[in-house]
């Protein structure tokens, strides 16, 4: 159940996730600026205090992520905002959150790589978010919008996932979501739970036992019950799979293709259709977990995949991973830094239709 | 003659052995803490942020809420929790590697923001559970594993004084060095330790006390001698002292 609210705002996507953590109830942002994120923590800087939160510009990617560990050990929701290079510094506090079972946020709209890159478009963060980034046998919730809307609804998602598991989700955004304007509908989740984390959250050990949360296990066989413990975990979150379908009941070939490159792909697509050709779109919106059985049932079924990508060359080793006793799948990467038109993608698709 | 007590265990004390080795000081640190928590009146809501080394394991000794911070981010660890929980107590508890040199960064701005929680860093001048690596603590002349023929000027720089340092940030409410060596200084350290605490209890801001600790295993000491070493070589370089104290009470 939703409250929504009719008027519609034009926004940022950045701005939308801003916006989207506060109707989830976030109340506290920590933050560090680099570009292209950075309408996030401006926009926090005053309106999670105006809605009695707390607000902190840290002195660093890795202070910013701590302290996003410190409140949601608190069972607060928290979140923190970057983009690659600080999302490569936050990577020993996400690994520690996953380790210690502790719900945060963490956006990352992605620019070029690797090293400073620059700071325009790329997804070249997929392996990092996906396989963990950190260290240890862990893994996030990684959820991929391609849309201001989208941003908004699944930063709202995030918080409830993060909570749910006990761990953290990231939001894979790019600097193409981060920076463009589009309307969006906000609206207010009503059904939020104050006492989510009644049951384990630090609020000093008044009449009970105290509680603590960690990530050390030195006793002999205790590291491997938590990492089975996790592992478990880790099964149950593919219960969150979801993805979007565009034409693909009839078609020969289906483009998988994530976050703003599987809406600039859809655009391609309709132009395709319109000339007769049998072309689909599949979409991941969790990147991790990631739609494998999907990809594999489209496979049975004798379609042929073609995998675009902003970089060159890294969901479509999940993409061949799902269907590799079937069939394989074609690579077109565009190289990060420059934004792609839906005009960039026709031939790349017409090729691999043509086979 | 009947017996009188005079001295308990107290509550938020965990009833079991520390693992810490004979002679080393986190035992009679933790006890302070505990001590001064208790007079404060705030046991039932404090969390405390644990950190690295031999010290990591403070939740088994201490009966507390605690949340175990990566390598020197105790004190981003410690803001995130004061500003989810404003009314909670906070303090951190961190060796020399981890608050002086890994988390030198964290440690600073935390102060430097004023943030309202309170940091007890001990100092025994070498890295302890990792195997007696040199420290940024690490005196002049002191053998370590990373520096064997003893700390020399000219290739490691000169010991950080945290607590001077500390200090001299504007928006610290309190900063001190004590040890805890003999019965005066450990009186002395019992006072600033209360002190920096209170100033959280008081709104006041950042409190910082700076231990100086013996690790009798890493100086390859006695206990006796190691806690010597304490009065002998480390006070001359760590001066015992206040360095910052906006109460306006008397020392």
């Amino acid at each position: 159940m939703t409250q929504q609210t009719p008027k519609r705002i034009f926004v940022k996507g950045n701005e939308a996730i801003a916006r989207g953590a506060l109707a989830a109830g976030c109340r506290c942002y920590f933050g560090y600026p680099i570009t292209p994120q950075n309408d996030i923590p401006e926009y926090m800087s005053k309106a999670i205090r105006d809605a009695g939160g707390q607000f902190v510009q840290a002195e660093s990617e890795i202070a910013a992520a701590n302290m996003v560990l410190g409140a949601t050990a608190c069972g607060i929701r928290a979140m923190t905002s970057s983009s690659s290079p600080g999302i490569s510094l936050k990577q020993e506090a996400i690994s520690y959150m996953a380790g210690s079972e502790l719900p945060g946020v963490i956006v990352d709209m992605v620019r070029g790589g690797p090293g400073l890159g620059d700071i325009g478009p790329s997804q070249g963060d997929y392996f990092q978010a996906t396989r963990g980034g950190g260290h240890g046998d862990y893994r996030l919730l990684v959820l991929a919008p391609a849309s201001g809307q989208e941003a908004y609804d699944l930063t709202i998602k995030a918080f409830d996932l993060a909570f749910k598991y006990r761990n953290p989700v990231m939001i894979l955004g790019d600097a193409i979501l981060g920076q463009m304007k589009e309307p969006i509908v906000p609206w207010v989740p009503d059904n939020l739970d104050p006492d989510e984390a009644a049951h384990w959250q630090l609020d000093g050990a008044a009449g009970r036992p105290p509680r603590l949360h960690k990530s050390l296990f030195l006793q002999e066989g205790e590291l491997a019950g938590q990492n089975i413990k996790l592992q478990k975990k880790y099964k149950a979150m593919e219960a969150e799979i979801d993805y979007e379908f565009f034409l693909v009941d009839d078609a020969d070939l289906v483009v998988v293709a994530f976050g703003s490159i599987g809406r600039i792909t859809k655009s391609t697509i309709r132009k395709l259709r319109a000339q007769g050709k049998k072309v689909g779109l599949i979409r991941p919106i969790t990147v991790y977990p990631f739609p494998s059985e999907v990809l594999k049932d489209l496979a049975t079924q004798g379609k042929r995949f073609l995998t675009i990508e902003h970089n060159m060359g890294q969901m479509v080793e999940d993409v061949r991973l799902a269907i590799r006793t079937i069939t394989d799948s074609d690579f077109y990467g565009c190289l990060p830094g420059n934004l792609p038109t839906p005009d960039d993608f026709e031939e790349p698709i017409l090729k691999a239709l043509e086979g | 003659m009947e017996e009188q007590l005079v001295y308990t265990r107290p509550d938020v004390v965990a009833d079991r052995a520390t693992h810490y080795c004979p002679g080393c000081h986190h035992g009679t640190i933790h006890k302070l803490v505990a001590e001064a928590l208790i007079d404060l009146g705030v046991v039932d809501k404090t969390i405390c942020i644990g950190s690295i080394g031999c010290s990591v394991f403070i939740y088994n000794y201490l009966n507390l809420d605690t949340v175990e911070a990566p390598h020197g981010r105790a004190p981003a660890v410690a803001t995130g929790v004061k500003r989810a929980r404003p009314d909670k107590f906070v303090f951190s508890y961190q060796g020399d590697g981890d608050l002086a040199s890994i988390g030198m960064a964290e440690i600073m701005h935390c102060a430097n923001r004023g943030e309202n929680v309170s940091v007890v860093f001990v100092n025994n001048t070498v890295y302890g559970m990792t195997g007696g690596q040199m420290a940024p603590t690490t005196l002049l002349g002191q053998k370590a594993t990373t520096c064997p023929a003893g700390r020399c000027e000219e290739l490691e720089g000169l010991p950080i004084r945290m607590a001077e340092i500390i200090g001299g940030l504007g928006a610290t409410a309190y900063s001190a060095r004590v040890a805890v060596d003999s019965i005066k200084h450990l009186k002395a350290a019992k006072k600033a330790l209360r002190k920096a605490f209170a100033c959280q209890v008081e709104n006041r801001g950042f409190g910082f006390v700076e231990f100086l600790a013996a690790c009798p295993t890493n100086w390859k000491m006695t206990p006796i001698q190691a806690n010597e070493r304490v009065a002998s070589e480390m006070i001359p370089h760590f001066p015992l002292g206040t360095f910052k104290d906006t109460t306006g009470e008397e020392q």
